[in-house]
């Protein structure tokens, strides 16, 4: 089945990474088709940012996300842009300390930045915790495909942190739907 | 042993080449194809007698390219359009010289500046027709990420074989989109036919391709862009001499145009056929799977073209060409057949969608063909 | 292989040249044949190469492997060629129009990079197999095809711009000054990294004749006549003295040691 996921939010929160580190993870460790496409821009930090990931269990022949069925957002900008407009039956995982409001269909609120910055003490890693939580709460692809995707693709010496982050996306998620 | 890749087209046609045993790069960054350059500059350094260098401008790019080609080294560069108008006067020359090498486009929207971070394909004419004079060349054109990989050793291998510079014509999204990749062990690598150090550099069998010889081989060959000689001495003066070498270069590929092709068609015995190269050929695929009154003719080397194919579709009334273009290919087929031919041109970076070309579909499934 | 004889350099079937009687190329060409002779260079190791013009068409006289490439980028195909093969010795031909004007940008960036090779640049001040054309080393003041009422902008001084551009080896000569032009050669393949070696050339068909200069040895006499060794012209400058119009100030520019791209190891 054709799932398509939206991530989006603004540069240098590493929206693109967390496309690239999920689609790597579902293409090779999770045996899924995917196609991982980004909006390119003169902007590079601060404008906004967004990353498409299609997967399917069949080959992917349109590339485009046309109507995601899930989306990861990480600013009220981009929720404005994307968010607003999700289907009833989508699912959005949003950064519950950036954005403000709340879509008409399922979501997590995931305060992804804030736990990143104070409990982790690197906000860089809140895009890991909101890959965490985007797998927890939609199980698009199994918990250990997530790891592995994250573990080949972080630089050497941040194995640990990286892989806090996504545990404690996991928890946020299980908290939640407890 | 093989491997599985989660990758940008851009980078499988960087690893297409190292796999085909490419040694030199020569270019100039430019969006979208910048990625290419980047993974041949992190890549070539590793290996044994690998090159890379960034040169001045894409006329220095590919100017380096050919000489390195010269000294027996499988030589590349990469671009896109802007790029890869400055480099038509030397594609001319590697076509004239009769030097191998593979020149990476990735598409993006022109003329001038135009989207430089936005897909188009409008580069095909100019890729067949863009330098100065008459003459032919080989242009391939990947749909997958898979593709890119697999296209660009081919081009190398063609490039050898045929002794003239290939394209791989990709655009803007297929060089930054990510899709698994197999990457085998080893690839099939085709060089050029041997010559022998008396052997007349320029001097062919029936084959139409002279052998090679690279620089320190003992041929002492004179390179020119100038009309030549079988020596390789010019001869500009000759009606002669220009008419049977030029003849010669167009006919050593055009004449082998079916044997270089490759396509994929899909429901032959369909009224409505597509024809469609590129990354539309997606949209195209995911239709015919949609609806089994159409079928498609995929090219994947559209360029020398290869027209015979157009005779297997016997009951086609109409043949629709999706393109990042206002119709180019579209042109192309229109001369080789009687049947309609409806250009489906979308320009602005995006693809057709699947519902914009059912429309179309639909429209000349009643109209029976009519125009 | 080895030259047992000079003219084993010359491409004998190619002769005779096309240059025009009086031309100053093919003094040029047979010192640079005298050095690579004298330095015992393999001919199947060297490669000669060259863009567009009546310089250009050197190359094809040489009996080693030789690229003839288009106009202005003869520097960038020899980067080619160097990086593929850095154990060539690798020469390049050109003239001061596909050098200076077409090619300039190469040329500069071909200095920067200091890149292992020999530049003979033939400057005979006009684009001479078109038919006298002004180039960027058309002294202000004289006339071409292009120029009918005088050159009027400032020339190019190519040796000054090799220099800020860091070519390792800049001299210039003319093709009256056989000895020490061979000379040159010899040190600029000898130096590693870029060398730059000017040789102003008389063009009687397209420069001299039109600019009352005369015919191929007046022209070449001119040269000699105008010509003023480097030291002179500095201590000229440092007295305040004004180096007289059209003087062609001659001498080695640079011989230094930057790093070097491409060189043999």
């Amino acid at each position: 089945m054709r799932t398509e996921i939206r991530f989006a939010g603004f540069g240098g929160q590493g929206i693109v990474t967390a496309a690239v580190i999920f689609g790597k993870a579902a293409a090779i460790y999770a045996d899924k088709y995917v196609v991982q496409t980004q909006v390119y821009g003169p902007e590079a930090r601060g404008g906004s940012a967004t990353s498409a990931v299609v997967l399917d269990d069949a080959d992917i022949l349109y590339p485009k996300v046309t109507d995601p069925d899930i989306y990861v957002i990480m600013s009220q900008d981009s929720f404005d842009k994307y968010g607003t407009k999700a289907k009833s039956d989508a699912i959005v995982v949003l950064d519950s300390g950036l954005v403000h409001d709340r879509p008409n269909c399922t979501y997590y609120e995931v305060p992804a930045s804030r736990v990143a910055k104070e409990e982790l003490g690197r906000v860089i890693v809140a895009n890991i915790i909101m890959l965490g939580a985007l797998v927890a709460a939609t199980g698009v692809i199994g918990r250990e495909a997530l790891k592995e995707g994250i573990l080949s693709s972080v630089p050497k010496g941040t194995e640990e942190l990286n892989l806090k982050a996504m545990t404690q996306g996991f928890e946020i998620i299980e908290k939640i739907k407890a | 042993m093989s491997q599985l890749e989660f990758v940008q087209g851009n980078i499988a046609c960087g690893k297409g080449a190292i796999a085909a045993g490419c040694t030199f790069f020569g270019g100039y960054p430019i969006t979208p194809s910048t990625e290419v350059a980047e993974y041949m500059a992190a890549a070539l350094p590793k290996i044994e007698g690998g090159c890379f260098i960034q040169m001045e401008d894409e006329i220095a790019g590919i100017a380096c390219a050919i000489g390195a080609a010269w000294t027996g080294a499988r030589s590349m560069t990469a671009t896109s359009g802007p790029g890869f108008s400055l480099m038509m006067e030397n594609i001319g020359y590697a076509f004239m010289t009769e030097t191998p090498c593979v020149i990476v486009n990735v598409q993006r929207g022109g003329p001038s500046t135009g989207q430089p971070t936005m897909a188009a394909q409008g580069d095909m004419m100019q890729a067949r027709y863009g330098s100065h004079g008459d003459y032919s060349i080989i242009a391939l054109c990947p749909a997958t990420v898979q593709e890119c990989f697999e296209l660009t050793v081919k081009a190398f291998n063609l490039s050898d074989q045929f002794r003239c510079p290939v394209f791989v014509m990709t655009d803007e999204i297929i060089g930054h989109m990510r899709e698994r990749i197999l990457i085998p062990d080893s690839v099939e690598i085709i060089r050029p036919k041997p010559a022998k150090p008396t052997d007349l550099p320029f001097g062919t069998d029936e084959s139409d391709i002279p052998g090679f010889l690279p620089f320190g081989s003992g041929q002492r060959i004179h390179v020119t862009g100038l009309t030549h000689d079988e020596r390789g001495y010019p001869d500009s003066s000759s009606y002669q001499r220009h008419e049977m070498l030029i003849k010669r270069l167009v006919h050593k590929i055009e004449s082998r145009r079916h044997e270089i092709a490759d396509y994929e068609i899909v429901n032959p015995d369909a009224k409505i056929i597509f024809i469609c190269y590129g990354v539309p050929a997606r949209t195209v695929q995911q239709l015919a799977a949609q609806d089994k009154a159409i079928g498609y003719l995929r090219l994947r080397i559209v360029w020398p073209f290869p027209e015979e194919v157009l005779k297997q579709f016997k009951n086609v009334t109409t043949f629709i060409v999706p393109e990042m273009n206002l119709g180019m290919i579209s042109r192309e087929i229109e001369r080789h057949t009687a049947i309609p031919v409806v250009s489906v041109g979308k320009i602005g970076g995006d693809l057709h969608t699947a519902q914009e070309l059912q429309e179309v579909a639909n429209a000349y499934k009643t109209a029976g063909g009519q125009r | 292989m080895k030259a047992q004889v000079k003219e084993d350099w010359f491409r004998k079937d190619r002769l005779p040249h096309i240059f025009c009687v009086g031309c100053g190329n093919g003094t040029i060409i047979n010192c640079v044949v005298d050095a690579v002779f004298h330095l015992d260079l393999d001919i199947d190791k060297t490669v000669f190469l060259s863009g567009i013009g009546c310089s250009s068409r050197a190359p094809g006289y040489m009996a080693s492997d030789s690229l003839h490439t288009t106009h202005g980028r003869a520097l960038a195909f020899a980067t080619g060629v160097k990086l593929g093969r850095p154990e060539f010795d690798v020469i390049v031909y050109t003239g001061d129009g596909d050098l200076a004007a077409i090619g300039g940008n190469h040329f500069i960036h071909a200095c920067r990079r200091n890149i292992d090779m020999t530049v003979v640049c033939m400057n005979n001040q006009i684009y001479g197999m078109t038919g006298g054309q002004g180039s960027p080393c058309t002294p202000i003041g004289k006339l071409s095809t292009t120029t009918p009422y005088g050159a009027q902008e400032t020339p190019f001084d190519l040796c000054e711009l090799a220099v800020g551009a860091g070519a390792n080896y800049v001299a210039r000569w003319t093709s009256y000054h056989v000895k020490e032009l061979r000379n040159a050669v010899i040190t600029g393949i000898e130096t590693p990294g870029l060398s730059f070696i000017e040789v102003l050339c008389q063009c009687p068909t397209s420069f001299g004749n039109k600019n009352k200069i005369g015919e191929g040895v007046e022209h070449a006499s001119y040269l000699r006549k105008n010509a003023m060794l480097l030291q002179k012209a500095r201590r000229m400058e440092e007295e305040g003295k004004k180096i007289p119009p059209e003087t062609f100030i001659v001498g080695e520019y640079v011989k230094r040691s930057r790093p070097v791209m491409g060189g043999k190891t």
